[in-house]
């Protein structure tokens, strides 16, 4: 029993009808198209919203870069990756200057990217307001309504709370002053990157069914107050310990030299790039 | 010993599938699918049913691709299921015309057509027959001989032929509940039904979203809810009205013609489609227009693919919960079943938990320093971020 699939898995009319929702989403900035999600070869929840909407834009010349939590070799990633490049044959590399298509779960890549170059987010829990609504029909309302008290209210009792806001990652956006919107759990530090960018971000939620866009030059303000503005993930003082950066998104590892406790890129790329380029202490 | 980084993932999975596939050929042996279908017919019902294809070769592939994870095979199907082309629709499927293999009704003790047992496990018990283990063949060969021919000669004793005939057309207990006026109307609705494989999930649902949902559902979760429902987290308490088990005939009007003009003659027949189907009855209060309170009958419905009945049970409770209007119970909410029913996305959503959250991780644990040295009222040096 030999089966053929598709280039880039999916049959063409469910490829178009998910580039019909991605048009719906960068013409509604922030606004979640709901979309008939395909079931996938990967888990759903791992990528799988992020995939489709690949796999519906990717064509036979384009380059794709994927990445995990900031890491081309993850696990996830290599998955994901090996599956676009079987069932389309595109080329694929690390490189982010190179990619035409990223792919990426949880980052936004330290070299900003260009116009050219699309920006494909996996989204785990598309709806900002989930926290504190738990129904879908009502807070499709809220976003109707641009009802964002909740929102903001949320982030104020932490502030009473805990003196200071507690979002991780996921810090909700408002986008072009009209929709609260979850950046996909990007750390804090990306949000920034959202905003007047030069490239087209698209979202995909897979099992919640969603797409949403942020297109390039869109006014992306994290949620914050006046007295309590937005801060991003310190990392002061900090340098990676392979190649010397300061001023990226880093995680904890131990040194494989001293065996300490160290810090290092999260974007392995932009790592690696740099200590291609002799590193630097800057 | 150093930290390992996570990276070299692509001979890391590429190692894992290898051990993974070892573990499938450890026995040595191959495992014909024609043989799952025969053996484990029940499994590759479950395959299809929440895979929601009806491929008993594809499903049983699957489930020796899967070493007999069911949830592992539901999901190669339902990927499977995403790249085909939906080309036709069927027309409307009549289980009134059902080749029926069992029939039973818990509501009354004579039915039209009489009670059929059929095949069932309700009454057998539940020891585990150890001469199994040495069965050959030639036993199982054997065991169908001396069956068939008793059941040859009880057709022969009743029809006069050697042969059994399937029972078509056997009346519906419910329509007899309806002639006589115990159940409540219910208006024809021909709406054309939400295809929910292409349309994503709101609420409030139609029912057409609710059947689908709940016929494809994660059975166990099906079965679960539905307990829920009649134990004490839900109002519906059913009487299984009637249950029938058995084909249906599938089929589709030739291309081109027009639907509203199509005759059932000219249609192409594509196969049967082995269904249980299930009418609940289920005690509802009702206030009249004169705000008298009236004690009425609905019915729950419940029609899943394959033989399982404890789902087709469950499914016709839980669409009679959660069509009510006064919303109560998790069982009643139509967001907290429809959303969360499906097998793929639970144990999808479930299973991503493994993976890396280094970044998200980072991003919690500044958070939460920043909040501890707020309340110890610390900065900088002896904090606890100093520490980390």
């Amino acid at each position: 029993m030999q089966r053929n699939y598709n280039f880039a898995f999916l049959d063409e009319g469910s490829k178009r009808e998910i580039r019909r929702a991605i048009l719906k989403a960068v013409a509604i900035p922030g606004y979640q198209v709901p979309f008939a999600s395909r079931e996938m070869p990967i888990g759903r929840g791992w990528g799988t919203g992020g995939l489709q909407v690949t796999l519906s834009c990717i064509g036979p010349d384009d380059v794709l870069k994927v990445i995990d939590q900031g890491s081309d070799a993850s696990v996830n990633a290599v998955s994901i990756r090996s599956l676009v490049h079987e069932t389309t044959g595109v080329e694929t590399t690390t490189s982010t200057a190179d990619a035409t298509l990223i792919q990426s779960r949880h980052r936004i890549p330290e070299r900003p990217l260009q116009r050219e170059q699309l920006m494909v987010l996996q989204v785990p829990m598309p709806e900002p307001l989930r926290t504190y609504e738990a129904r879908e029909s009502v807070t499709r309302r809220l976003h109707a309504e641009a009802e964002y008290t909740g929102a903001y209210l949320e982030l104020f009792e932490q502030i009473v709370r805990y003196g200071s806001t507690t979002t991780g990652a996921d810090h909700p956006v408002m986008v072009q002053d009209r929709y609260v919107m979850a950046p996909s759990p990007i750390p804090r530090f990306d949000n920034p990157k959202l905003n007047d960018a030069e490239n087209l971000f698209l979202f995909g939620a897979g099992r919640e069914k969603k797409i949403y866009a942020v297109p390039p030059h869109t006014k992306v303000e994290s949620l914050a107050f006046e007295d309590h503005p937005f801060v991003r993930e310190d990392f002061e003082g900090k340098r990676c310990c392979i190649c010397g950066a300061t001023g990226v998104y880093m995680t904890q590892t131990i040194d494989p030299v001293t065996g300490k406790k160290a810090w290092q890129c999260s974007d392995t790329d932009y790592c690696a790039e740099r200590l291609e380029e002799g590193g630097s202490d800057e | 010993m150093g930290y390992v980084a996570v990276s070299g993932g692509e001979q890391a999975i590429a190692a894992s599938l290898e051990l993974l596939e070892r573990e499938r050929v450890a026995g040595g042996r191959a495992l014909d699918p024609a043989l799952i279908i025969e053996a484990m017919p029940h499994a590759v019902e479950q395959v299809q049913s929440e895979g929601s294809v009806w491929a008993p070769e594809v499903a049983a592939i699957a489930l020796k691709q899967a070493s007999g994870s069911i949830e592992e095979a539901v999901f190669l199907v339902r990927a499977y299921r995403s790249t085909l082309e939906r080309l036709y629709t069927s027309r409307v499927i009549d289980t009134g015309e059902m080749h029926v293999s069992r029939h039973i009704s818990a509501a009354f003790k004579d039915i039209e057509g009489g009670q059929i047992l059929g095949a069932t496990r309700d009454y057998s018990h539940r020891l585990i027959n150890f001469d199994l283990s040495e069965e050959t063949d030639a036993d199982v060969r054997a065991a169908r001989a001396v069956i068939d021919e008793r059941l040859d000669e009880a057709a022969e004793a009743f029809y006069g032929v050697a042969e059994t005939t399937p029972l078509d057309c056997v009346p519906k207990v419910c329509d007899y509940l309806r002639q006589i006026g115990m159940i409540r109307p219910v208006a024809i609705d021909d709406t054309e039904p939400v295809d929910i494989t292409k349309t994503p999930l709101f609420t409030p649902a139609p029912r057409s979203v609710i059947l689908q949902a709940l016929s494809r559902g994660l059975t166990q979760a099906v079965v679960a809810i539905g307990y829920a429902a009649i134990r004490g987290f839900g109002i519906s308490h059913p009487t299984v009205g009637e249950l029938r088990r058995g084909s249906v005939p599938v089929t589709i009007d030739a291309p081109g013609t027009d639907p509203s003009q199509a005759s059932a003659d000219d249609a192409y027949y594509l196969g049967a489609l082995p269904v249980c189907e299930v009418e609940s009855l289920i005690a509802n209060d009702e206030v009249t227009e004169t705000g008298e309170h009236v004690n009425a009958l609905d019915v729950g419905y419940g029609l899943v693919t394959g033989s399982d009945e404890s789902k087709a049970i469950a499914m016709s409770v839980l669409d009679h919960s959660l069509r009510v209007d006064d919303v109560r119970y998790p069982t009643q909410d139509q967001e907290f079943v429809l959303y969360h029913i499906d097998g793929v996305e639970a144990t999808g959503f479930i299973s991503h938990l493994k993976l890396p959250h280094y970044v998200t991780f980072q991003s919690k644990l500044d958070a939460a320093l920043r909040s501890m040295n707020h309340a110890e009222g610390q900065k900088e040096d002896g904090s606890r971020a100093a520490q980390l």
